[in-house]
C-alpha cells in the first residue's frame, strides 16, 4: 500500500520561500557571513591569534580595516575566524536541540504514559530562565566549546520538544495515520515516517530561532565568562576582550557587536520566512 | 456580585487547585537539577572555604560538617527535608543565610524587572498593534524593522554602548551601581533608567511581533466583519472588539515575557553594575558557593512556576472559554 507520507517540498515551495521578502533578505545575510567565516584565509592574511605588540591599539585603516586589539592582533581576522566558531556553536546547538526536541516530542505524543514525566521535566527545564540554566551547566562543565553547546542545548531542548510535541498531538489525530496504523503499521514506522515528517515544518522553523538565540547567547556566557575560553576567537570573547577598552579602542567591540547582530536577525528573518509559508496556523501573514 | 462571575471564580479557584498539584512535581525536577548541576561543577566546596593551605584533617572536618561525605541521595533527601521546613541554608562565602542574601537583593531585580515591564507592556502592544492595523505600509515595515533589531542586538552590547554614550561621554547618567529608593526617587530612577530600557528593547520587540500576528488574527474573524458591516466606528471595531480579544494570547506571553525579563537581568546586572539577584547567582556560581547556588537557581524556579500558576487563573477568569484538562 502506498505511503501517506507528505510529498517533499517541491519547486513552488521553493520559488514561494525565494520570492518571500524576509525569508530572501535573512538568507543572503546569513550565507555571506558564514561564507566570509570559511572564506577567511582568503579574505585576509592575518592570522587571528597572531600577536604583533608594536601594533596594539591601532584604530581601523587602510592597512587593517577594523583596527588591532590589546595584543596587536588583527580585528578583521579574529571576526572572520571567529565567525566559524560563534556559527558553529549556533547551527551545532540549533541542530542538537532539535533532533533531541523531536525525539522527545513525538515519544511523548505518542505515548501518554511517557508524556506526563517528559513533560514535568521539560517544564521544570523551563523553569530557569534559559541563560541562567546555560550558565550554570557552562560553568559545571568547564571551559571548552563543547560544554557551551551542551548548556545551551539542554537550556532550548525543552522549547522545541513543545513545539514537535503540539504538532504531533494534532497529527497523530488525523486520518491518514490511523490509516496507516489499520493497515498494520507498527508505532515505530508511524513515528518515523507519518508524524516526524509533518512535524517538519514547525520544527524547522524552531530550528532557525534557537540558532539566533544561540549565537547570542554565546555571546552573553563569554561576557559573564563561561564561554568558549580564549584564544581561539568567538564573536563573544572578543567583545569580552574588548569591553574594558570601549573609550579607547570602540572598534574591538563594535565589529563583533555588528556581525553577531546580523547573524541573529538573519537568523530571525529566514525563521520567519518559514514560518509564513510553512506553519499553517499562522497562514494569515504571508 | 453577579452569578456569572460568581462561577468564574469559583472555575478558577478549582483551577488553581489542580494546577497546584501539577506544579509539584515541576518544583521537585527544578530541585534536582539545581542539585545535579552543583555536584557536577568541579573544585571542592571544602577546599574553597579552608583554603588551599589547609590539613587534609580540617577539610575532612568541614566536609563532614557540611554533609558532603554522604552519599549522593542521602545529601539530596537531607536538602530536601530542610527546604520543606524553609531552611534554604547558609552561604559558604557570605557568612549569611542564603535566604537574607536573597531577601537583600530581590528589591533591586524586583524594581529593575517591574519598571522594565511597565516599559514593556504599553510601547510593545501598540506597537504591534499599529503595525498590524496599518499592515503592509511603511509604518508596519518601520515597527517591524526596530523590533527585529530588539530581538537580534545582544542587550549586553547595547548596554555597554549605552554606559559609553549617557555615562562617559553625555554624563547624563551614571554608569552604573545603584541607589535605594529610601535616598530619593531621581537618583534611584537615575540608576534603572538606562539598565530597564535595555532590557526592556529585547522585551518590546518580542511582544511587538507577538501581538501584531494575534492582531491580523483577529482582524480576520468574522465578528470584526460583523462589527463593521453594521455600522460600528472604525475606532470602536479595533478597540472594543478587536484589541480585547488581541490581548487574551498576550496575556498568555507575559509569563514568557517575565521569564525573559529574569533571564535578560542576570546579564544586564553585570554590564550595569546592579547588586541584584542575578549578579548574586553568578558570583554563587563562580565561587562554587553551592548553597546560595542551589538555593538562589530555586527560587528562580519557584517564581517562574508561581508566575505561571498566576497566569493560568487570570487567563481562566479573563476567556470563559478557555477550559482546561
Amino acid at each position: 500500500m502506498a505511503d501517506a507520507r507528505p510529498r517533499p517540498p517541491r519547486l513552488a515551495t521553493l520559488r514561494r520561500l525565494a520570492r518571500h521578502n524576509s525569508f530572501r533578505f535573512g538568507f543572503v545575510v546569513v550565507v555571506l557571513l558564514a561564507a566570509a567565516a570559511i572564506a577567511a584565509p582568503w579574505i585576509t592574511a592575518e592570522l587571528p591569534t597572531a600577536m604583533h605588540l608594536r601594533l596594539r591599539f591601532r584604530p581601523p585603516s587602510a592597512t587593517s580595516w577594523f583596527g588591532t586589539d590589546l595584543f596587536g592582533r588583527d580585528v578583521l581576522a579574529r571576526v572572520l575566524y571567529g565567525g566559524r566558531l560563534s556559527l558553529w556553536i549556533g547551527f551545532a546547538t540549533a541542530a542538537i536541540s532539535s533532533i533531541l526536541g523531536a525525539f522527545i516530542g513525538v515519544i511523548s505524543a505518542q505515548y501518554r504514559r511517557f508524556d506526563a514525566v517528559l513533560m514535568r521535566i521539560m517544564d521544570g527545564l523551563m523553569a530557569f530562565p534559559a541563560i541562567l540554566l546555560a550558565i550554570g551547566v557552562s560553568a559545571a562543565l568547564g571551559p571548552q566549546t563543547g560544554s557551551v553547546i551542551a548548556a545551551l542545548s539542554i537550556a532550548y531542548v525543552p522549547r522545541t520538544a513543545r513545539v514537535v510535541r503540539a504538532s504531533a498531538l494534532v497529527i497523530r489525530e488525523l486520518e491518514f495515520v490511523d490509516a496507516a496504523r489499520v493497515a498494520g503499521a507498527t508505532d515505530l514506522r508511524l513515528m518515523l515516517r507519518h508524524i516526524l515528517p509533518n512535524c517538519m515544518g514547525p520544527l524547522l522553523v524552531q530550528f532557525s530561532f534557537t540558532f539566533a538565540y544561540a549565537i547570542l547567547a554565546e555571546s552573553a556566557l563569554s561576557f559573564i565568562g563561561v564561554g568558549p575560553p580564549p584564544p581561539a576567537p568567538s564573536w563573544g570573547n572578543i567583545i569580552a576582550e574588548g569591553r574594558d577598552y570601549t573609550i579607547e579602542a570602540w572598534w574591538i567591540m563594535l565589529f563583533p557587536g555588528i556581525a553577531i547582530s546580523l547573524a541573529a536577525l538573519g537568523m530571525n528573518l529566514l525563521g520567519d520566512g518559514l514560518r509564513d509559508l510553512l506553519d499553517p496556523r499562522l497562514k494569515v501573514d504571508s | 456580585m453577579n452569578l456569572r462571575l460568581l462561577q468564574q471564580t469559583a472555575r478558577a479557584a478549582r483551577e488553581i487547585v489542580r494546577r497546584l498539584a501539577q506544579t509539584v512535581p515541576v518544583l521537585l525536577v527544578v530541585a534536582v537539577v539545581t542539585f545535579a548541576l552543583l555536584h557536577l561543577l568541579p573544585g571542592d566546596p571544602a577546599v574553597m572555604i579552608a583554603g588551599d593551605q589547609a590539613s587534609p584533617e580540617v577539610i575532612a572536618r568541614i566536609r563532614a560538617d557540611l554533609g558532603l561525605d554522604r552519599p549522593l541521595l542521602e545529601q539530596l533527601l537531607h536538602w530536601l527535608a530542610a527546604l520543606l521546613q524553609g531552611d534554604f541554608g547558609r552561604s559558604l562565602l557570605l557568612n549569611q543565610t542564603v535566604l537574607s542574601a536573597v531577601a537583600e537583593r530581590l528589591p533591586i531585580t524586583g524594581s529593575l524587572a517591574m519598571l522594565s515591564l511597565v516599559i514593556t507592556l504599553p510601547v510593545g502592544i501598540v506597537l504591534g498593534t499599529l503595525a498590524a492595523y496599518y499592515r503592509g505600509t511603511w509604518l508596519d515595515s518601520g515597527v517591524m524593522g526596530v523590533a527585529l533589531l530588539g530581538v537580534s542586538i545582544p542587550s549586553f552590547w547595547i548596554g555597554i554602548v549605552s554606559i559609553l554614550l549617557f555615562g562617559a561621554v553625555l554624563h547624563w547618567l551614571p554608569t552604573g551601581g545603584y541607589v535605594p529608593i529610601a535616598q530619593g526617587v531621581r537618583p534611584w530612577l537615575a540608576c534603572l533608567i538606562q539598565p530597564a530600557v535595555v532590557l526592556a528593547l529585547f522585551q518590546i520587540g518580542f511582544l511587538a511581533r507577538l501581538t501584531r500576528s494575534a492582531m491580523l488574527d483577529t482582524l480576520h474573524q468574522d465578528y470584526i466583519r460583523t462589527a463593521r458591516a453594521k455600522g460600528l466606528g472604525e475606532w470602536l471595531t479595533v478597540a472594543r472588539h478587536a484589541f480585547r480579544n488581541t490581548l487574551i494570547p498576550v496575556m498568555t506571553a507575559i509569563g514568557i515575557i517575565l521569564s525573559l525579563l529574569i533571564g535578560g537581568s542576570v546579564i544586564v546586572e553585570q554590564v550595569f553594575a546592579l547588586p541584584g539577584m542575578g549578579r548574586l547567582v553568578v558570583q554563587a556560581i563562580m565561587a562554587r558557593d553551592y548553597p546560595l547556588v542551589q538555593g538562589t537557581m530555586l527560587l528562580f524556579g519557584l517564581a517562574f512556576v508561581l508566575i505561571n500558576l498566576a497566569i493560568d487563573a487570570l487567563y481562566v477568569l479573563v476567556d470563559p472559554r478557555v477550559r482546561y484538562g
